[in-house]
Order: C-alpha cells, then sequence, then structure tokens
C-alpha cells in the first residue's frame, strides 16, 4: 500500500516535471525561430532567396515572414503597449523608420560596430553614406516613385518629362496618382515653374501649398487615385490610365516580365528608402540574432544578390560593382536600377525631415481638396 | 391560496420566482397560524427548522449563481475582448498626460506665464524646459512628444529632434573653463564624492525618491531598486539644483543605462545647475568630500556668468524665441483634454479657446455626413433589391428555395477583396459593363461612362456585399407569415395588392427593420470597399480613422472619431427604437 503510494507520487512528480520541462523544452526550440516581417510580394520573395536561404542554411535559423510592412508602425507600437513584441528585425520604409525611432520603439544600430564592413575595408558608415537617415534604419535598397506610360497611347512623340503627366493636351486620358500629398505636391510646383531647389521652401507655406494644390486641380477630373502599390501597374494593364506613378520595380515587372506596352518616364523619379529596424524591448537573446541577421543580411554580396530578383537599387555604394543580371531573364539589372546614371539625370530624395513636419498638415488639406 | 396570491404584484401572469417569495413573505405576515410550523405566530419553518422566507431565498439565490456560473465565461469574454477596449478606446480619446509626464517641472511653470502679451515666458519656465528636456531626451521620449505636438502645431516634431541633439552644448560650453579651473570637474570620481558625501554623512533620501518619482512618469518604467546612491544632506541643502541633476543622472544611469556610477560622467546638465547653485551658495562652511573644488569654484564665481538657458534655447533654434511654440505647449498641457474631440469635428484648440479649423483643411463633418447618408442609400437599395427576392425564397417550394438561397450565400464565401476587385473589373471604364455598351453601340467609344472611383461604385459594391445581411432576415421573418392570412384576404374580395400592402407587407416589416439595422451599421463603419473603389468622393469616415490609426499614429483622434461614430450609432438606434420599437424587430 505504501510503496504503491509512493510509486503514484513519483509518476506524479516526473508528469509534473516533465510539464514544467516541456515549455522550456519549446523556449529553446524557439531560440533557433525568428520572424521577420517584410512587405510580402515580388519583394519579399527576392529577400527570401538573396537573404533568408543562405542565413538558414548557415545558422540553421527558421525564418518565418509576415507580410505585415504596412501596418508596421500601429503593430509594432500596439505590441509595444502590450509589452509582447513578436516581430525580430522589420523591414519598413524610412519615413517609418525614422517615425519608430522617434517614439523610441525601434533599437539604435551602430553601423561601424554592428554593420559589417565593404570587402575592401570601408566601414559600413561609410558605404551607406547620407542614405544612414536614421540611428535605427539600416538601408537595403534605393527605389524609386516615377511614371510609367502606354507606348501605344501616347501617339509619336512620347513623354520625356514629368510635366507631361500635367498636359492634358498632348497627352489626353487619365493618369494614376497616389492617394497622399508625398511627391504630388513636389510634382506639382515643379510643373509650375518652382525651381527643384526651392520647392520645400515654398512647400513650407500656405500660398506654395495652395499653388501646389490649384497645379494638381488642373488635372484632377482625370486622375486616378491609387492606394496600393499594385493599381498602377494593374490600371496600365488595362488601359485606363495612360500613365501613372508607382515603385520602379513593378513597373519594371510590368515592362519585362508580363510584355506590356509600357515605358518608364525616369524624370523627375523620387527617391527613397527601404530597409531594416529590430524592434526595441527584445530580449537579449533575440536581439542578438537579430543582430546577427541584419549583419549578415546587409553585407555587400547580399546587397546585390537581391538585385537578381527585383530591380531596386543597392544601398550599398560598393554593392553596385557586383549587380549581375536578373536569375531567371537573364538581361542585364543595372540599366534598370533607379540609380543607373542614365536614368538618374533628373531625381528627388524624398525629404524626410520636411514630411515629418508637414505631413499632417498637408495631408488634411490634400484630403479636404480631394473631397471638395 | 388564492386570497394570497393575489396579493404579491405581478401576480396575474405565469407565477415567477418572485411571487414565490412575495407568497412566502404573505405567508410569513398572516394572522392565522399556519397550518404546519413549529412555533405559532411564530415565522413559517420549512423541513429542516429555518424559516421558510430564508430557505426560498437562499435556493433562489444558489440558482442564479448557477444561471451567473453557466454565462460567466461569455461574459468575462464579452468583457475582456469587447467591453475594456472600448472604455480603453473612450479613454484614449481624452487622455493627453504625455505632455504633463514628459516636461514635469515646465508644466506648472507655464501655467503661470500670461501668453497675452505677446511676449516670451520668463527664464524659469526656459530652465524647467532645459532639465525636462535633457532627462526626456535621455529616455528618448522627446520626439514622441514631438510628434504628439506636431499634430497642433506643425514643425514641432523636427524641432524637437534636432533640440534633443544640442542641449549638450550649453553643459560643454560651461565645462571648458570649468575644466582649466580643475580637471577634476570633468571626471566621473570627484563628482560621485562630492555628491554622496563623506561615509556616513546624512543622506536626502526624500530627494532621491522625489527625483525617482519624476523619472518615472517621463520613462514609463518602474525604476524600482537600489542604486547605491543619495545626495548627502548637507550636499543637497547647499546645492539643491545640482543634487537634483545629478540624482537624475544617478537613477537613469544605473537603473536604466546599468553603468557603474562612480565610473560614468555626469551628464551636461550638472554644469549649469552648478554654476547657478554656486552664485549664492556659501561654501565657506563646507567639510566634506572635495571641499578644496568647491571653495576654488566659489573663489573665480565671478568668470562665470549665471547660465542664460533662454540664450541657450535661440541658440539651438529660433524657434524657441518665438511664443508659438510655448503656447502651444501651455494650451495642450492638461492631462485631459477635448483637443481631439474639438479636432474631430473640424475645430481646435487655440490657446483662446475652441475655434474652427481653417476652412482648407475641414473634412471630417463633411465625412461624418456623406458616411451617413451613403450608408442611407445602400441601406434603402438592400430593401429595394432584397425584399423581392426574399418574398421568392419565402413562396417557391422547398426544393428551389433551398438552391437559391445558396446562390444568396455564395458571396459570403468569396473574399471581401476579390468581390470588390471583381467590380473594379466590371465597373472600370475598359471594363466589362462599357465594353458591352460600347459594342452594343448604346455608349460612344470616347465618352464610356464613368462608373467606379466615385460614390456610384461605392454605392454598387457595398449593396453587392451587404445585400445578404438583408435577404435573409427578411426571407426567416417572410416564411413565418401564415399563407392563410393572404387567401382570407384574397376571398374577401382584396385586389392582389390590397392584399400584399395591406395584410402581407405589414407582416414582413419587422424582417425589413432587423436588415435595415444590421445594414446600416455593417455599412457605417466599412472601410475596404470605400478605400478600393471610392476614388475620391466616395470614401467614408472609417477610411479617415485608419489613415490616424496607421499612418498619423493620432490615436487620440482616432478614438475620438470612433466614439462620435459610435454615438450616431447608438443614437440612431435609440431613434429607431423609439419611432419603430425594437421589439418590432425580428431576425425569424
Amino acid at each position: 500500500m505504501e510503496s504503491n503510494q509512493m510509486k503514484l507520487k513519483t509518476i506524479m512528480l516526473t508528469t509534473a516535471a516533465a510539464m514544467i520541462a516541456a515549455p522550456a523544452f519549446a523556449g529553446s526550440h524557439m531560440a533557433s525561430e525568428m520572424t521577420i516581417v517584410s512587405w510580402g510580394g515580388a519583394y519579399s520573395k527576392s529577400q527570401l532567396k538573396a537573404y533568408h536561404e543562405p542565413y538558414s542554411e548557415m545558422t540553421g535559423t527558421t525564418i518565418l515572414n509576415d507580410d505585415s510592412s504596412a501596418e508596421a508602425v500601429a503593430k509594432l507600437r500596439a505590441m509595444n503597449e502590450a509589452g509582447n513584441i513578436t516581430w525580430d528585425v522589420v523591414d519598413v520604409v524610412a519615413a517609418d523608420a525614422i517615425r519608430l525611432c522617434d517614439e523610441g520603439l525601434a533599437m539604435e544600430i551602430d553601423p561601424d560596430t554592428q554593420l559589417a564592413a565593404a570587402p575592401d575595408g570601408t566601414s559600413a558608415a561609410d558605404d551607406f553614406g547620407d542614405l544612414l537617415v536614421s540611428d535605427c534604419f539600416i538601408p537595403q535598397i534605393v527605389y524609386s516613385t516615377t511614371f510609367g506610360y502606354r507606348t501605344d497611347l501616347v501617339g509619336d512623340t512620347p513623354p520625356t518629362s514629368v510635366c507631361a503627366v500635367f498636359d492634358t493636351e498632348a497627352y489626353p486620358g487619365k493618369r494614376s496618382l497616389e492617394k497622399r500629398p508625398i511627391n504630388n505636391m513636389e510634382w506639382a510646383l515643379m510643373c509650375d515653374g518652382v525651381a527643384k531647389e526651392d520647392v520645400y521652401d515654398v512647400l513650407a507655406t500656405d500660398e506654395g501649398q495652395d499653388q501646389a494644390l490649384a497645379k494638381l486641380a488642373t488635372i484632377k477630373d482625370d486622375v486616378v487615385w491609387w492606394s496600393a502599390g499594385a493599381d498602377t501597374p494593374q490600371l496600365l494593364a488595362d488601359g485606363e490610365v495612360v500613365m501613372g506613378s508607382t515603385y520602379n520595380g513593378r513597373l519594371f515587372s510590368v515592362i519585362e516580365e508580363q510584355n506590356q506596352p509600357v515605358a518608364m518616364l525616369w524624370d523627375a523619379q523620387v527617391f527613397d528608402l527601404d530597409g531594416w529596424i529590430i524592434p526595441a524591448g527584445l530580449s537579449p537573446e533575440r536581439e542578438a540574432r537579430a543582430l546577427d541577421y541584419i549583419m549578415f543580411a546587409t553585407d555587400t554580396q547580399r546587397l546585390a544578390d537581391q538585385a537578381k530578383y527585383i530591380s531596386y537599387g543597392p544601398a550599398r555604394m560598393s554593392s553596385a560593382p557586383l549587380v549581375g543580371q536578373h536569375a531567371d531573364l537573364g538581361i542585364d539589372m543595372a540599366p534598370h536600377m533607379p540609380t543607373d546614371p542614365e536614368n538618374a539625370k533628373n531625381t528627388l530624395l524624398y525629404n524626410y525631415e520636411f514630411w515629418a513636419d508637414y505631413r499632417d498638415d498637408i495631408d488634411a488639406k490634400f484630403q479636404a481638396w480631394l473631397a471638395q | 391560496m388564492s386570497t394570497v396570491s393575489g396579493t404579491g404584484p405581478g401576480t396575474a401572469d405565469a407565477p415567477s420566482p418572485d411571487d414565490a417569495l412575495h407568497e412566502a413573505a404573505a405567508l410569513a405576515d398572516r394572522d392565522t397560524p399556519p397550518r404546519h410550523g413549529a412555533a405559532p405566530d411564530g415565522p413559517v419553518l420549512a423541513a429542516d427548522g429555518t424559516p421558510l422566507k430564508r430557505s426560498l431565498a437562499r435556493a433562489l439565490r444558489l440558482q442564479k449563481t448557477r444561471a451567473l456560473m453557466l454565462i460567466a465565461p461569455l461574459l468575462i469574454f464579452v468583457l475582456i475582448s469587447f467591453i475594456v477596449p472600448i472604455a480603453q478606446m473612450l479613454w484614449r480619446s481624452v487622455e493627453n498626460d504625455i505632455v504633463s509626464n514628459t516636461l514635469p517641472m515646465t508644466v506648472p511653470e507655464l501655467a503661470q506665464w500670461d501668453a497675452s502679451d505677446g511676449g516670451l515666458p520668463p527664464e524659469p519656465v526656459f530652465r524647467a524646459m532645459y532639465y525636462d528636456m535633457f532627462l526626456a531626451a535621455e529616455a528618448k521620449k522627446h520626439t514622441r512628444l514631438g510628434t504628439r505636438l506636431n499634430y497642433e502645431q506643425t514643425g514641432i516634431s523636427s524641432l524637437f529632434r534636432q533640440s534633443g541633439r544640442k542641449l549638450d552644448d550649453l553643459g560643454k560650453d560651461i565645462l571648458k573653463p570649468l575644466r582649466a579651473l580643475d580637471g577634476d570637474w570633468a571626471q566621473a570620481a570627484p563628482w560621485f564624492e562630492l555628491m554622496s558625501g563623506a561615509d556616513g554623512a546624512a543622506k536626502d533620501t526624500a530627494a532621491l525618491e522625489a527625483q525617482r518619482d519624476r523619472l518615472r512618469r517621463v520613462t514609463e518604467s518602474p525604476l524600482a531598486g537600489e542604486i547605491g546612491f543619495a545626495p548627502s544632506s548637507e550636499i543637497s541643502a547647499l546645492l539643491p539644483l545640482t543634487a537634483q541633476a545629478y540624482t537624475d543622472f544617478a537613477i537613469f544611469t544605473v537603473l536604466e543605462d546599468g553603468k557603474d556610477l562612480a565610473k560614468t560622467k555626469p551628464w551636461e546638465t550638472v554644469y549649469p545647475a552648478l554654476i547657478e547653485d554656486m552664485q549664492t551658495a556659501d561654501v565657506a562652511g563646507y567639510g566634506g568630500p572635495r571641499a578644496g573644488m568647491l571653495q576654488a569654484l566659489r573663489a573665480g564665481i565671478a568668470e562665470f556668468p549665471p547660465p542664460s538657458y533662454s540664450a541657450a534655447f535661440a541658440d539651438i533654434d529660433a524657434d524657441w524665441a518665438a511664443p508659438q511654440v510655448w503656447q502651444t505647449i501651455q494650451t495642450h498641457a492638461r492631462t485631459v483634454t477635448p483637443g481631439y474631440f474639438l479636432n474631430a469635428v473640424d475645430m481646435q484648440l487655440t490657446p483662446d479657446g475652441a475655434a474652427a479649423q481653417p476652412e482648407s483643411k475641414q473634412i471630417l463633418v463633411k465625412l461624418f455626413g456623406r458616411t451617413l447618408v451613403m450608408s442611407l442609400i445602400i441601406m434603402g437599395s438592400c430593401i429595394l433589391l432584397g425584399y423581392p427576392i426574399a418574398y421568392l425564397l419565402a413562396n417557391l417550394p422547398m426544393r428551389t428555395a433551398n438552391v437559391l438561397l445558396i446562390l444568396v450565400l455564395l458571396p459570403f464565401w468569396t473574399s471581401l477583396l476579390v468581390r470588390t476587385s471583381a467590380w473594379k473589373v466590371m465597373l472600370q471604364q475598359q471594363g466589362v459593363i462599357n465594353d458591352t455598351l460600347v459594342w452594343l453601340g448604346l455608349v460612344a467609344d470616347e465618352s464610356r461612362l464613368v462608373m467606379i472611383n466615385n460614390q456610384f461604385g461605392t454605392i454598387v459594391a457595398m449593396t453587392h456585399i451587404l445585400l445578404p445581411f438583408m435577404i435573409l432576415p427578411m426571407y426567416s421573418v417572410m416564411q413565418t407569415i401564415p399563407p392563410s392570412y393572404v387567401r382570407a384576404a384574397k376571398s374577401l374580395g382584396a385586389t392582389n395588392w390590397t392584399t400584399f400592402w395591406r395584410v402581407y407587407f405589414p407582416q414582413s416589416v419587422p424582417g425589413i427593420g432587423a436588415g435595415s439595422i444590421l445594414v446600416f451599421i455593417l455599412a457605417i463603419g466599412y472601410y475596404i470597399t470605400p478605400e478600393i473603389v471610392g476614388g475620391t468622393k466616395g470614401v467614408f469616415i472609417s477610411n479617415r480613422i485608419a489613415y490616424h490609426i496607421s499612418s498619423s499614429l493620432n490615436w487620440g483622434l482616432a478614438a475620438a472619431l470612433g466614439t462620435i461614430l459610435l454615438a450616431v450609432v447608438l443614437l440612431l438606434y435609440w431613434c429607431y427604437d423609439k419611432i419603430v420599437g425594437i421589439d418590432n424587430v425580428k431576425l425569424g
């Protein structure tokens, strides 16, 4: 009787011990897993091929993808308030990275100690140069927002200037523009006679904002406003619009992969950056792993590799000479990069400081103007 | 018993547990002795000897508890997942303690400033701001406050971000001559010794805890634990501002950065604080550690003019030398603010009270109106389209009706995005409908109809998506209408129309009511469909809420907009109840 009870007790104790040990085991299993957040679609695929697969092979880490970059700022803020951050590395545009840094939601990175130097020994800080626009942000690609047009709908004189967008007489038909003030206001002012270097000074004034909106008003009835990057490629393919703005990689796939009668209008393309942040408040173990991944994924070769799969320019200077051919199409990628000298004759760089200050104010005016 | 049961209220209907209580009470109060029970003239007793009234109450209480336990899981679930988040959202629409938490010393100073004369705030405000801002910058909270205030005044975001980087300058400028005077002023250990006092010296723990509380508000972390430092009482009395600045540094360095105090150079704030304190401090009697350093400084204090915080701020950015920024901080310093609600109705909180937004920024009231009107239109078109279908379904043989019902439900099994995008393909200018019309010759090729990216597109797509919510309640109500009523009306000589309008339709109204409420409430909060097909004039207020949640991060305004939307829906529901009566709504 006594021994039976003892036996039962032992079994129960062992079971309890196993139950306690089980989560611990699951915890150690989790250690080799990380969640990386990105945009989905062709872009995530390029990261999978260029970064995730070689990294997993090298370290044995399982990488989980989450296509939530579009809502990353709001979700990170909510996670932070809830005190449970489930993401390890997040891909965001530079403007979002600056806001995450401002809100204390992303951790600061020291490029010299936490990022890989270039093969020739140039420090990461010098290699990235001006593109390190925030203390928390590790740039990955340079992309641009630019126009594409239907070659069969523009007659014998294809547009060469961004101002063709505002010229409905020479190029009748609808155009698609993003449903936000950023970029559109700059283009409107430049086509209304404001010099490129004065654009933001003018836009900082009420009169300048009215001027830009007045210019946009001249084509308001001819504009289809988009909110997702896939809209303009679809509208161009359907012949709904004669020209439209979107990200250059999207236009590349319409032109080269789907062979639609569309051409790029690189004039006045607006450069923007996309890259990684690491959420603030990770456990030391997860933080170390995220940093290890970042160190690997943003070295010179990896950034150049990504350009095999998508036509965005690598953010490191040292990566540019290594850009090769498209993995499937076999065409040279360099001429399709927004940073190619031939394409970059007239460019703007997204003004982060300006828009961080003015985006809410101008957006309210822009939306009120749209609703009129 | 009949005489007794008549005495309790509400006994006319079916008996209820309450009736039993009343009966028990009546029995207990009766003058005549009961047929059973222990004591004559005493209360009626149950079999176990307890008074019947109490034992019945206990039985009922047990029953109620059991019922409550049964619904407890659902109740707790609803409470946690529904009521609490809504309450939090309501609170967020007025919550504004970020300003007073981040600038705890500045806000009370600023409250005394009279902004009406157009001048700058007095020097104490600048001083409080310097120490508050420095601490906030160390805790990396100043940019968050900048973002918050940027909603009110454009430009504050970058002003705060850049100022945070330049706040060191004032301290560094003072440190230079100070170091020339005595190199120890630039070292970590001498400062630590000076501030701690001699071994066994009395410590000013009250000051330590006061600063700890203040830091807690800024950093939002518990900051609990021993830091191995408290300013000595002597120093705290002699150099109050310096002790305060050093204590801030000490708490933060030990608990947040995890560094050794004796080996970490103090923040730059201690230098202006020291100079300011030393202007009046009498250090002649001071005998603690590093007394020599202090006395040498006191002797040469003429070399160190008192720090001008306002000049330092003006150096950092010219905007600090203009009253607007200070007015904005002062206006929005309240911990509970009506500002978000004012913004939500196209107004703003100004130093002079509530005022209308400039006309060029007014959009939200218009969107509220548009959302209501379009939701009503969508509800109306759902009634018009849904009623005949529901009628058909209810009056066909079961087998056919089931097939048709599947057709009604089919869209439910398709993704919302797919359905919305399909409407895009149908309605766009190069789309199916326009192509067909052009092919038929009804519309010229160059004047294709614009049917999408406007209100029409939104109404069509949303009517399609919400139609099942109208049909299903109508159908289930119509099924319960006995066909004999219609036959009776006809046999009494009514025409088809009269039969329908006077006999059938009134009985189907509860179904219309239920469907209308469902469709209207769903439509008023719809987001994704208007976003995709709405263009510029077909967007709803929910699209602005989404913008403020995910893009501008102005959650206060989003919460205020959501609260107003909720209030409007509740108000309409109340009106509906008053006019139609909610009892007349049936889901089947």
